[in-house]
């Protein structure tokens, strides 16, 4: 067998171990063995793209494998577990920030040696812009999430948007046209990186989520288009498996938000929307404040519990103090479940994995359809920073800006107590009437420390 | 390769990609997401052929930076989609 060909089958086996991998990754008994076959495919298809005859210099290339594996591993397992959404970003925009200089490189290369053609410079075009708008889109959303960015945009920013989106396809154009100008390409680099920066700066927290799930299947495709540029199969089906699964994932998050992914990327937030209010018609007097000695002889009496966990859970880092609670509550022969909504915290299944650290099993998490229903045979469910996922209006008040979105009906169990630190709106910018609720009760205070006290509170009931 | 077979195959991937990653439970949400990222890493191999041609000086940094970004994604990726799965697994175990 010639060289070329055992590349090519290398890259068949290794696109056949992505495939198996990914499948195996949709679900809990096999994810850890999909993972494995991910990462094997990807072990094969760097030792057989050693064998290319157009490698000639070693020596770089094992200096920057050494310095990407060493900080890619300690960034790996240095991280806390509480910065998972910040590391996922971080490494999907060096994904996408890659394929670009791939794609500069191999364009650079064939226009000097005049290979160069539409079809060539179109797919670095593509890879340039998409590449470059996931990098820096990551990068803004990496310190978005570790609130180290303030910044949120100014007046007139879509309009600035459309105007360089228009500018950048023009680019893209232009690079088809006169494919062996290089200038157009940088240029359009350039463009892609400001793209990426105004498209995520100015989006909030509660659509991370779905803006996470979208990058990852940004990178996915800026990997395939990547392909294109370099004629490489295996290139163009890894890339693009991952732009599919990131699209579904973009897809399951949209649709727990009710909203369009075209509304989350080009829309005001819902806040600006539903502009100033005016909270007291909703609160009045009605909202009742609790101690955590009373939550605590609630719980006593209580045969089943629920807790839904939100961002201020992780912001709190309450988890152990969770965990410790709910301990304490099953030790006294009381059903504890979690239910979880599919955008509660900062990237998709984000409560899942801070849940999982605090090794609270999967049985305990149940999803937005298993839990809703067992609302109203639930005793006291425990909201923890959690605000937009239970706000009522979003079934009753067809006028609401999240009329529509799918909640959990929190307010169907017999008393609920809500954790949160004021009664300041959630993402949305919209009161919630069920801090108004005769079944709810407020407790006021930070979520790890009120958690706290109500346990220490359960032992002396 | 021509166009049209880059094309078949680009169509095709997209339509198994889909098919393959239908129903998530919530939980391999993160790890689905983290684990997928390492693989959209692959452009490594395409790095790695830009900068051990030793074109020029400009395509070889190039590649270089592009190499030690894809590694960072991709050892970074599988390892910690891997902690992420081993923290659910221990904790069953501990459990049974």
């Amino acid at each position: 067998m010639s060289t070329p060909d055992i590349i090519s089958v290398g890259y068949l086996i290794a696109a056949i171990l992505f495939i198996l991998g990914l499948k195996g990754l949709g679900r809990p008994r096999t994810a850890p063995r999909g993972n494995l076959m991910g990462a094997s495919g990807m072990l094969l298809a760097v030792l057989v793209t050693m064998l290319d005859q157009a490698i000639i210099s070693y020596l770089a290339l094992a200096v920057a494998l050494v310095i990407g594996s060493v900080v890619g591993a300690l960034l790996a397992v240095k991280v806390k577990m509480t910065s998972m959404p910040e590391l996922v970003a971080l490494f999907n925009g060096f994904g996408g920030g890659a394929s670009v200089l791939v794609a500069v490189a191999s364009f650079i290369e064939a226009v000097e040696l005049g290979r160069s053609d539409n079809q060539l410079a179109i797919a670095a075009a593509a890879t340039a812009l998409i590449g470059a708008v996931t990098f820096t889109g990551s990068v803004i959303a990496f310190f978005k999430l570790q609130e180290s960015l303030k910044w949120s945009g100014f007046t007139g920013l879509p309009v600035v948007r459309a105007v360089i989106l228009v500018v950048s396809v023009a680019l893209v154009v232009m690079v088809a046209v006169q494919p062996d100008t290089r200038a157009w390409l940088w240029a359009l680099v350039a463009v892609g990186l400001i793209l990426g920066v105004i498209s995520t700066v100015a989006i909030g927290g509660a659509d991370m989520p779905v803006v996470i799930a979208l990058l990852n299947a940004f990178s996915g495709v800026a990997a395939s288009t990547t392909g294109f540029v370099l004629d490489n199969p295996l290139l163009i089906i890894a890339g693009s498996l991952v732009g599919a699964s990131g699209l579904i994932l973009t897809q399951i998050m949209c649709t727990a938000m009710n909203r369009s992914i075209f509304e989350v990327i080009f829309s005001e937030t819902p806040a600006a929307a539903a502009g100033g209010r005016d909270d007291s018609d909703v609160y009045g007097d009605r909202v009742t404040s609790t101690s955590a000695e009373e939550v605590a002889m609630l719980l006593e009496v209580a045969d089943r519990v629920v807790i839904v966990p939100g961002y201020g859970l992780a912001v709190a880092q309450a988890q152990h103090a969770v965990r410790d609670l709910m301990t304490s509550l099953e030790a006294s022969g009381k059903e504890v479940v979690f239910g979880i909504h599919p955008v509660a915290g900062r990237m998709p299944g984000h409560m899942n994995v801070l849940l999982a650290e605090a090794e609270i099993g999967y049985e305990h998490l149940f999803d937005m359809d298993q839990v809703n229903p067992t609302f109203s045979e639930t005793d006291v469910t425990i909201v923890i920073g959690a605000n937009d996922v239970v706000n009522p209006a979003a079934r009753n008040d067809p006028s609401s800006p999240i009329a529509g979105m799918p909640i959990l009906d929190v307010d169907e169990s017999r008393t609920v107590v809500v954790i949160k630190r004021s009664l300041s709106p959630g993402f949305a910018g919209i009161a919630n009437p069920l801090f108004a609720a005769d079944n709810a009760l407020m407790l006021f205070g930070d979520g790890k420390q009120a958690v706290i006290d109500i346990a220490a509170a359960l032992v002396t009931v | 390769m021509t166009l049209l077979i880059a094309l078949t195959l680009f169509v095709l991937a997209v339509f198994l990609g889909l098919e393959l990653i239908t129903k998530v439970p919530a939980t391999l949400h993160t790890p689905l997401m983290s684990g997928s990222n390492a693989v959209s890493g692959i452009t490594l191999i395409g790095a790695l052929v830009s900068a051990g041609s030793d074109h020029t000086m400009l395509t070889t940094t190039l590649g270089f930076m592009a190499v030690t970004l894809a590694t960072i994604n991709v050892v970074g990726g599988f390892l910690v989609t891997n902690r992420m799965l081993s923290m659910f697994a221990g904790r069953k175990k501990s459990r049974s």
